[in-house]
């Protein structure tokens, strides 16, 4: 039973920390959106959904370096799709192949791919200029899709294999007793029991690769511009913090939306499960 | 276990090839004579010196730990007793603070790190805020407490509130029984917690890019200025002795937890 007591011993600080520092700033972020900015890094009067046209790309005003907003939102989506895809093609045969390895063997392989999970983001984005600058596919998009797709990777298969892990093979016995072809057994047998993996693995991979800006400014160039870059380029040299908020909240939408269908569709187990 | 296609096999090791190329010859090209990177000139370990020099790099490394190390203190013992709670309380809001612990999780980088921004910039009104350790320590933090609290409860998750009645019965009062009962078994869980914020924090970009301010940099934010300006073969050296750092850290920890590793059954 939670007393007012209990509560501030233990839910209460985490809880309170989040809502001020996590829950209020991105209130702030909504506020802003609505407003006008007034010089660089300032927002007032009047309330305006000048901004949120913008984003939409209404408005008739166009950057130096970003064409056109809705092209930058749809560069995103496909480039964080693409290199999804790419993420489960190698991955997901990688998953079975560590799976089917003896333990010490296993061990090794997932400590292998786990390193470059937890070595530094921005290093492993970086190398890829020494070998793509040589061959003249820096900076370009290809470079991008590559750089994302390498940095993803990793957490892509370690929920994936985590599922694979799992899997009753005999399953595979018994669909091939029933006069299933090696194929149609791994399709009807195994495949579903990897879907919670898959479909984790393709969130924790596509989710942060839609907001990244991190790859494209130092795999791409001003071509290859994401909604990050965007966002970023706002609250820097334009210094225009409404409209860099109304980008910055839809992207956030758009993530909250897919997590709260994820939530609906898994149940709350399945939310905790993602982590 | 089961028969491996040997294409299979293949494949797998070409991915892990992909996966290691550009560590490679990272590691490779810190080691060369050129300073522009292009071609392969020599070997050399002079950059290495050059790195030790530089006054910027021995800041950003002190400015890094410090940052990690107290955000790191701060969040285990937050998200600790989040975890906590979780677990031993069923709220009928649980949901909702679930849905809460995640979101800093899967929030992208850039929106966390830039509503931080303009928090500090609407609070330095009413506290003098200072851009710089503690706006960085502070972001850190605040995503720092979902992972913790997590791990620690699905740690927990395990064990019912039996224990901790059965001490209650014995005699103990709360506090006892969290002691003596609730944290020895939650500490694996805590300890692994920490460590992930730890790493996180240490490899934090996005969200440290936004809130540092000027003038005060940790080490990814000095790489990320560095890159922008041109590789260069100290960078090079730096970033690979933070690859062997991290490795490093790993293979102890994988030796470490393998004996005592304890399968759940399910």
């Amino acid at each position: 039973m939670l007393t007012l007591r209990r509560f501030f011993a233990t839910l209460g600080p985490g809880t309170l920390w989040l809502l001020v520092f996590l829950v209020l700033p991105l209130l702030i972020v909504l506020g802003y959106s609505l407003l006008t900015r007034t010089d660089v890094g300032q927002v007032g009067l009047p309330v305006t959904l000048e901004n949120w046209q913008r984003v939409f790309g209404y408005d008739a005003l166009f950057e130096e370096f970003v064409p056109d907003n809705l092209l930058v939102l749809w560069r995103s989506v496909w480039v964080a799709g693409l290199s999804t895809l790419l993420c489960v093609a190698l991955g997901y045969p990688l998953a079975f192949y560590i799976a089917s390895q003896p333990q010490r063997r296993k061990n090794l392989l997932l400590l292998l791919l786990i390193i470059p999970f937890w070595t530094n983001f921005l290093i492993r984005v970086y190398a890829w200029i020494i070998i793509l600058r040589p061959l003249g596919l820096y900076p370009s998009t290809l470079a991008v899709l590559l750089g994302m797709t390498y940095a993803y990777l990793p957490f892509f298969v370690l929920p994936v294999y985590s599922s694979v892990e799992k899997v009753d093979w005999r399953l595979v016995e018994a669909a091939e007793d029933l006069g299933a072809t090696p194929v149609r057994a791994f399709w009807a047998a195994v495949f579903p029991q990897t879907l919670p993996g898959l479909v984790a693995g393709v969130i924790l991979t596509f989710v942060p690769a839609l907001g990244t800006f991190v790859v494209s400014d130092i795999l791409g160039g001003a071509k290859t511009a994401l909604v990050g870059n965007l966002i970023q380029n706002q609250f820097g040299q334009s210094g225009d913090w409404a409209y860099g908020s109304a980008l910055s909240f839809l992207l956030l939408g758009v993530v909250l939306l897919g997590l709260w269908l994820y939530a609906r569709a898994a149940g709350q187990r399945g939310l905790e499960e993602l982590v | 276990m089961r028969r491996v296609s040997p294409a299979l096999a293949a494949y797998s090791w070409l991915v892990y090839a992909f996966m290691y190329l550009p560590i490679f010859v990272l590691v490779l090209f810190s080691f060369n004579t050129s300073k522009f990177g292009a071609t392969w000139e020599g070997f050399t370990t002079r950059w290495y010196g050059v790195l030790f020099a530089r006054q910027d790099v021995r800041e950003a490394v002190v400015n890094t730990l410090t940052v990690a190390v107290t955000s790191t203190l701060i969040s285990a013992v937050l998200g600790t007793l989040l975890g906590l709670g979780l677990w031993r309380y069923t709220v009928r809001f649980r949901t909702a603070l679930t849905f809460l612990l995640v979101t800093p999780i899967v929030i992208p980088d850039v929106v966390m790190g830039v509503s931080l921004l303009m928090f500090y910039a609407l609070a330095r009104h009413l506290l003098p805020f200072q851009g710089g350790l503690t706006t960085v320590l502070l972001a850190h933090v605040t995503f720092q407490v979902s992972y913790v609290a997590l791990v620690v409860r699905s740690r927990l998750a395990g064990y019912g509130p039996e224990l901790e009645e059965a001490a209650r019965d014995l005699g103990a009062n709360g506090l006892r029984a969290f002691l003596h009962v609730t944290l020895p078994i939650a500490l694996p869980g805590v300890l692994s917690g920490a460590l992930l914020a730890f790493t996180l924090s240490l490899d934090d970009f996005v969200v440290t890019y936004f809130t540092s301010g000027s003038g005060f940099h940790t080490l990814p934010v000095l790489i990320y200025t560095a890159v922008k300006r041109g590789v260069t073969p100290d960078i090079n050296a730096l970033s690979t002795l933070l690859i062997g750092f991290t490795a490093l850290l790993l293979i102890v920890a994988s030796l470490l937890t393998r004996p005592r590793k304890v399968r759940r059954e399910d």
